[in-house]
Parts: C-alpha cells; structure tokens; sequence
C-alpha cells in the first residue's frame, strides 16, 4: 500500500468573484520510505498539493489517502490530531517558536501534540538535536541562529514525534547554495537512517537532483515523474 | 502596561474600599453606638409622629411586659435594650428660655445599648453606668452655649403631660453634650424618673426602646425575627400595636452609607471595563502579532482545544498576577495610611481617627471580578486564534 494516494485531486480558490483552479485532476502515489520532491515554478500548485497531503487543506474535489486513510474527511480537530501523529513539517521560513530555546522548539511537539512524559522526552530530544548537529546550540533562542542552523532545528522538531511522512515546502528556499545543499543531505540522511518519508518542494535544479523521484507541476497539473 | 493598568485598578478598588467601608462603618457604629441602637421599637405610628415627639402614643407596663419576654426569649441575640421616654420641653436658666428635645433614660440600661453614648458627653464620667442622675440634666452643647449654661447651673424644665397640663421641674447642669451630625442637635439627656416626675406618669410608661444586637451584621435577620415577634401583638380593631425599626430606617445617615456603598460599585464598575478593556485589546494584539505562530503549531498538530486554553492562560495569568500584586499594594497601601494616622471631621465629630482596614471578603470579591472579567474578555480572542484555519495563518506574513 502506498503511503501517500491522491485520486483525481482538484482544488480551486475563490478570489473576489474569480475562481482559480491551483490543481487539476493530480494523480498520484508515493511509497514509503521514499525521497520526493515535487518542483515548478512559482504558481505550479506545490505548496497547495502539500498542503493536501499535510491535512492543511482540503482538495474541491477528489481524494486524498494517506496511510490509508481518507484525509479528506477529517474535521479541523481530526486532521491536528492526524497531523501531531504521522506528519512532520519543515517550513520555508522555518517558524520556529521565537519564544523557546532551540531545545524547547524540539521538546514543544512532544509536549502540547504527543503528551510524552518528562524523562522520555529529554533522551529523545538530544538525540535528534544530536543527529541534525545542533546539540552545542540547545540553549540558544531562534533569533540567534543562523538561517540553516534554525532549518536543521526544524528538521529535528519534524522528525522528533517519529513522523511516518515529513513534509517540507521550500525548505531551502531562504538559505544560501551550500547551506540549502547541506539541509538536502540532512534530510536525506534523515530519510535513510530514519526510513520515514520525505516530501519536499523546490524550484532549485540543484537542490532537486538529490531527490529519488521527482514530481514536476506547471499550471496545477502534473507533468512529469 | 496592561498589567500595570489592571494592578492601577485593583489598588484603586482595595484602597477606596478600604477607606470608605471603614469610614461607614465608623460612622454607622458612631450613629448606632451613641445614638440609635441598632433597632427601634415604637408603639405603631409614633415613628410617623416622631417629630411632635407625642407622649399619647407611649407604650404602658402590659406592652413593657410583653417586650421583655420577647427580649427573654432571645437574649442569645440581643445584648442589650434600654428604654426611653421622648418628649419636648421648655428649658429655662431664669433669665432665656428655650426649646429642648429630652430623651429619659436609665442610665445603666442606656449604656449598654449604646455604649459610646458617654463618649460624645463633655466632662468626667466617673461611671458610665451612672452618666445621668436624678435631678440632673446633660445639656446639648448649642444650647448650653446659647444659655450660657455650664455645670452645676440650675434650669427648670418646663413640659406638657399627655393630658395637656404643664408641669415644672427644676434640675442641675451635669454636662453638656455634643450633638452627633450637626449644630442643630437640641438633645438632652435626663433621668427616666425625673421624666416621670415631670410628665406625671405613674408606674411604668415608655415611648422607646432602644435595641443592641450581639451580632449587627446580621441585622435584617434579627429585624424580621424581631418584627415577626412583635406581629402576635394586635389592638382590639386587629392591628399592630408595635412598630420596628432599624438604624437605617431612622438615620439620614443611611442615605450617605447607600452612596459610599454606589461608589463602591462604581469604582468596581470602572475595574471592571480597565480590566475588560484592557485584556481583550492585549489578547486581541496577541492574537493578531502571532498568527503565524498560530499556524505553526496547528500545523505540527496542536488541537484547537489546546490553542484556546493557551491564550486563555495567558489572560488568566495576566489577571491573576495583577490582581496578587494589585492586592498587595492595596493592602500596604492601607497599612501606610493606618500608620499615617489621618484624622478628620465629620459634622459635630472632630479629629476622628481614619482606620482604615479591608475585609478578606472583599479582596476575594475583587480577585474574583478581576480573574472572571479576564477570562471573559481572552475568551473571543483565544476563540479566533483556535478557530484559525492553519493554511491561512501559515500564509500570514
């Protein structure tokens, strides 16, 4: 079973008196375990079939399975819940919580979405603030790392609730060639070592060639594998 | 700056209660202390008449009788009574004559229902329990002025009896008295059986009882007890032969204790719309720098309920730190003003010492207006930041 399904997705928003069709009858499945990258221009519908798959949003028409299950359906409170127990997410502008120590942004998961007790948490949280190589930073607030040291914490904090799926929109977009490159890798170590499965969008040809399988939209329709 | 305003409020409401709830206490227990007594019983209509101080309307020895085992009854309530007789007179130092309202009492029943009596009576008092005697008589401070009158002066009284004749009766200046709210007071003090003497009454005849409660605080209670006592005594045409008051129905004071008790409010009132204000523009402002956050956190799978309860401790917090701070620079507030030791004047009443105190009830009550409006007003906040849908809040820059 594939752990992402989507069934002749649609999606339109409504602005002002026009309607804009951002997805046109996408199809597609992702297994797990696997490195994907969706690319396009600005506009194509990556962020929007994100979004999707996220449980952020739901499509006009079609469906959308993930692990199985029709996420289509799900209430505001469902798709949180489903969404704090498979997902995780990586930001393009990395929105970590500017009021919390790098440490605290990866324990608030555990804390307010998974309820893990207080000796649990400690040991995991080193562990992947250890694995993205942020362990000397734990103290230090958002506002005094750089741009690829608060991706590589928000790499941490999507991985650290065990995420079947981690979704990632743009995630090198505001970073530098190398850093974006060295995230990249990141992620993919991630993947390997982690064997969760990772979505990402982009619209860097480089950054791109690292991914296993590459999904290309135009105009909201699905062009290429 | 919103706390800052919130801890403003609470000073405000704890000091001003402080101050102005012991200040009415101060004066009601003056008024019903020296005075009053804390209820009143009357034969029914004097109180109506009270003005013509009417002596047709005294209460006679079977009345006396039935009050007594209504006073019997309930003594594990009452701690003392003292009976009166109310009439008008003409006062006389030999060469001025005047008007005087007298009030006979016996002296040792009277100070023990109104026991700072002897305060306001200028002079030694040896015992209070004797601060009137027989042949003597306590001038108010106007007309021993007036008259020229001190201590030791001889005076004639000279009063109508209920059936109209005119008697006299001479007696000695003992003291003069103050009167209690203003320079009008034309009060006297006499002995109840120089009253008698005067008035010509034989056995026992009173037109007032003057009530101290154990427990004034529970005064509406004892007042129905009292009045329901009082009921099971009719005339022969089936009406009430008694009639009870209170302090507060006898005393233009009350009207100025309702108005402290309506500032009160309305200091409470403007707490309340700081508080209110205040919060719901913090939390609004909250909401509204944070909605990406929002987002995040919804994103990464925060459930709506927990976001709601997030804002609304935070509100909570603001309110509940405020309010802890607002009282403890309230009640410091008044422990400096105590110690200050400000003194003032109230009508006839010079140089009163303000002790100022605040009742643990009342700091409760405040807190729990604070807290509740608080909770009120993080409520639509926290409700708009739950109910953001995250999508949205992501894209808001």
């Amino acid at each position: 079973m594939s752990l992402v399904e989507i069934k002749q997705v649609t999606k339109d928003y409504q602005i002002g008196e026009v309607s804009v069709r951002a997805l046109k009858d996408i199809e597609l499945d992702i297994e797990k375990q696997s490195f994907v990258s969706f690319v396009g221009p600005s506009g194509s519908g990556k962020t929007t079939l994100l979004n999707l798959i996220g449980c952020l949003d739901k499509p006009s028409s079609g469906e959308v399975f993930v692990n199985g299950t029709p996420v289509n359906s799900f209430s505001n409170k469902e798709a949180a819940q489903f969404r704090g127990q498979h997902l995780g997410f990586i930001f393009q502008n990395f929105n970590l919580l500017p009021v919390l120590t790098t440490y605290e942004n990866v324990e608030y998961p555990l804390i307010m979405v998974q309820n893990i007790p207080v000796g649990k948490r400690k040991e995991r949280i080193m562990h992947y603030l250890e694995a993205v190589g942020m362990t000397d930073q734990k103290d230090k607030y958002p506002s005094q790392l750089s741009g690829g040291q608060k991706q590589r914490v928000a790499v941490a904090r999507a991985l650290v609730t065990d995420p079947k799926l981690v979704l990632a929109d743009e995630p090198t977009a505001n970073l530098d060639h190398a850093t974006a490159f060295k995230v990249i890798k990141l992620m993919k170590q991630m993947q390997e070592n982690l064997k969760t499965t990772f979505i990402f969008s982009t619209h860097d040809p480089k950054v791109v060639k690292e991914a296993e399988i590459i999904y290309t939209l135009e105009d909201g329709k699905l062009v290429d594998k | 700056m919103t706390s800052m305003l919130i801890i403003i409020g609470v000073v405000m409401v704890v000091v001003f209660s402080g101050v102005s709830v012991s200040f009415k206490s101060m004066m009601i227990g003056s008024i019903t202390d020296s005075m009053l007594g804390h209820l009143q019983i009357h034969k029914k209509g004097y109180v109506s008449s009270i003005d013509n101080l009417p002596l047709h309307l005294n209460i006679n020895e079977k009345g006396i009788k039935q009050l007594e085992n209504i006073f019997e009854k309930h003594n594990d309530v009452i701690e003392a009574f003292s009976y009166r007789i109310k009439f008008g007179a003409m006062l006389s130092n030999f060469q001025e004559t005047t008007n005087i309202r007298l009030t006979a009492v016996q002296p040792q029943m009277e100070n023990a229902a109104c026991p700072r009596l002897v305060e306001r009576i200028n002079g030694d008092i040896q015992d209070p329990d004797k601060f009137i005697e027989q042949g003597k008589i306590i001038i108010p401070e106007n007309l021993a002025n007036g008259l020229n009158l001190k201590s030791g002066d001889e005076v004639v009284l000279v009063a109508n009896n209920k059936d109209g004749s005119v008697n006299g009766l001479s007696l000695k200046v003992s003291n003069v008295i103050e009167g209690i709210m203003g320079p009008s007071g034309r009060d006297g003090f006499i002995h109840i059986n120089d009253a008698k003497t005067l008035l010509r009454i034989n056995g026992e005849e009173i037109n007032e009882v003057a009530i101290r409660l154990k427990n004034p605080d529970n005064l509406n209670g004892m007042n129905k007890l009292i009045a329901n006592e009082l009921s099971q005594f009719e005339n022969k045409q089936n009406m009430p032969v008694f009639e009870l008051h209170t302090w507060a129905d006898l005393s233009p004071f009350s009207t100025i204790a309702a108005i402290v008790d309506l500032l009160i409010i309305t200091i409470k009132m403007v707490l309340i719309a700081i508080v209110l204000i205040s919060i719901l523009n913090v939390m609004m402002m909250s909401v509204y720098e944070r909605v990406n956050e929002i987002g995040t956190i919804s994103a990464i799978g925060t459930l709506p309920s927990k976001i709601l309860w997030l804002f609304m401790a935070e509100g909570f917090s603001l309110a509940i730190i405020s309010t802890i701070v607002g009282n403890i620079i309230g009640v410091l507030a008044i422990f400096f003003i105590n110690i200050a030791k400000f003194h003032f004047s109230f009508g006839r009443m010079k140089n009163i010492l303000l002790e100022t105190s605040i009742a643990p009830s009342e700091i409760i009550s405040v807190s729990l207006i604070v807290i509740f409006i608080a909770v009120i007003s993080s409520l639509q906040p926290a409700l708009k930041a739950s109910r953001m849908q995250p999508v949205d809040a992501l894209r808001h820059v």
